[in-house]
């Protein structure tokens, strides 16, 4: 489970992906999962996915970013197998070649989502997020709140894995019993992690209190987010790639597609 | 009797936390792991229960190799009890928090109403019985903890930091607890960086760093060798410091508590007359 978490940790590192201002990646990220969304065919989806390898090397991430897709191989498999089998069914039980190739094309169209994301998350720092909202003029309050969630997600579990090993050091054993047992069975690790996660977040705020949070109201940075000479390169790529997507799938329409 | 042989482990992050660690733990010791932040204490200790499995070498319990047992049965006889009291404290009241292990490992309800009121009066909780865990102090809870697992009495007893966040009179009291749970017959780890603790108990010490074990004798043999103890960023008791300055008037080199110190330094006050 935590390891699909680990494809999206990112980790300092520097490339000219990194670099990027986080808003151009951001629409660049949308653009791939835009473009996922407009086609259906195996072609076309098989394509989005592939040519985002390239930008996984450049910014030499892929051995989280093929993490964050192992992760995700399961959920994909699932898909493959509901629309597989809802196809199925309602083509009266039997298996047509269309069915495998639109049950495969889901499967991968949801990689591909996987992959555009995992690549922004890979690749922006959470401080830069933060910054990014900020500057897109979203109250101080929530930005922090964002920021603040996704750097104690590692913190959080990592305390999980500690709460599991104390209790299992008390003969506690998570994998014993039926269902509604093994559900029963978190609740000795649920209630310390969520105590101690309040506790946490109410020492936060003293903390913060004590180092006048929110003295002014208007805050300013030390570093200020600027889009640079690559970033318009990549917000004109993004726009006119998507344009001619659209344009291609609703106004060409080849039948593939 | 716990024997560890040639033990590495690597966590899944690649920090590789233990490095070839043996050592023989018999029965009925008294034993405390000191070392640096990441030494690889806890880690180590881990390995004794079967939490962690060691990635190379191995770790038997009584003769049994811990990856061939469950984690249940093996705490069962080893009973780890963590550092931090709020990673395992989740019932309503303390007394259901003490039965919790002894349910887990399914001991009778005449049993388990015995036991747990046995570790109640162990620690001193049995005005707390009916409060909840949450409603306790630090030092309290650290107390609900311990007697959660010496409930079902397990034969080794390990305690990982059990001094933190303790006043002077709680470590007396839980020293002398240690020293007498020892006396019974016992084996007892603690793991800790309380140098001063460790000097009073005069325990057998280990002393790990960057996840080897450097040195393994009595703590008067180990508390008083500056160049390990350096290496484990562990300063010496202040006793055995101003001792040793002091060496060149015919003080000895190797006392580590107070009471061996006095009697040090009358025996020399008492030459010079």
């Amino acid at each position: 489970m935590l390891r699909v978490l680990d494809g999206l940790r990112f980790r300092r590192a520097f490339s000219p992906l990194h670099r990027l201002d986080p808003r151009s990646k951001f629409l660049m990220a949308c653009t791939f999962f835009a473009l996922a969304i407009i086609f259906i065919g195996i072609l076309p989806l098989t394509l989005i996915f592939l040519v985002q390898i390239p930008l996984v090397l450049v910014a030499r991430v892929h051995r989280e970013w093929l993490r964050s897709l192992r992760g995700g191989a399961f959920l994909a498999v699932l898909i493959f197998a509901t629309n597989f089998a809802v196809g199925c069914f309602s083509a009266g039980w039997v298996v047509t070649w269309d069915v495998v190739l639109y049950s495969t094309s889901m499967a991968i169209r949801f990689l591909a989502l996987i992959a555009s994301f995992s690549i922004f998350f890979l690749t922006t720092s959470p401080d830069d997020l933060g910054l990014a909202l900020e500057q897109a003029r979203i109250p101080y309050d929530f930005c922090f709140a964002f920021t603040t969630a996704i750097r104690f997600v590692p913190v959080l579990a990592g305390e999980a894995q500690t709460i599991v090993d104390a209790q299992r050091s008390r003969g506690l054993e998570l994998e014993r019993g039926n269902f509604l047992k093994r559900v029963r069975n978190y609740v000795p690790v649920l209630i310390p992690l969520i105590v101690g996660a309040i506790r946490r977040s109410m020492e936060m705020a003293e903390a913060m209190e004590a180092r006048a949070y929110g003295a002014r109201e208007r805050r300013t940075n030390l570093n200020v987010l600027k889009l640079r000479g690559a970033d318009y390169a990549v917000i004109l790529a993004s726009v006119s790639v998507l344009v001619c997507a659209i344009y291609a799938r609703y106004f060409l329409a080849p039948p593939v597609l | 009797m716990i024997e560890a042989e040639g033990v590495y482990f690597s966590y899944p992050t690649g920090v590789e936390a233990l490095r070839g660690v043996s050592l023989v733990i018999n029965s009925g010791e008294f034993i405390a792991i000191m070392g640096e932040n990441g030494a690889g204490k806890t880690t180590l200790v881990k390995h004794f229960n079967g939490l962690l499995k060691p990635s190379r070498g191995r770790v038997r319990v009584d003769g049994v190799e811990t990856n061939k047992v469950s984690v249940a049965k093996l705490s069962k006889k080893v009973g780890l009890v963590f550092q931090n009291p709020d990673h395992q404290l989740f019932c309503e009241t303390v007394e259901k928090e003490i039965a919790f292990g002894l349910r887990n490992f399914g001991f009778p309800e005449d049993m388990i109403a015995k036991r747990t009121d046995w570790a109640l009066n162990l620690l001193g909780l049995v005005e707390y019985r009916e409060v909840s865990p949450f409603m306790l102090s630090g030092g309290e809870r650290k107390r609900v903890a311990l007697a959660s697992v010496l409930a079902w009495d397990p034969d080794m007893v390990i305690l990982d930091e059990p001094t933190i966040g303790q006043d002077q009179g709680q470590k007396e009291r839980l020293r002398q607890f240690i020293i007498q749970l020892n006396a019974q017959g016992k084996t007892v780890v603690i793991v800790t960086h309380d140098v001063e603790f460790v000097a009073d108990c005069h325990p057998r010490v280990i002393l790990m760093s960057q996840g080897r074990i450097i040195a393994d004798g009595s703590a008067r043999n180990v508390l008083d060798n500056l160049n390990v103890l350096d290496k484990a960023s562990i300063v010496p008791p202040q006793v055995t410091q101003i001792l040793l300055e002091l060496a060149d008037l015919g003080l000895p080199r190797d006392v580590i508590d107070l009471y061996e110190a006095g009697e040090a330094i009358a025996d020399l006050l008492r030459r010079n007359r």
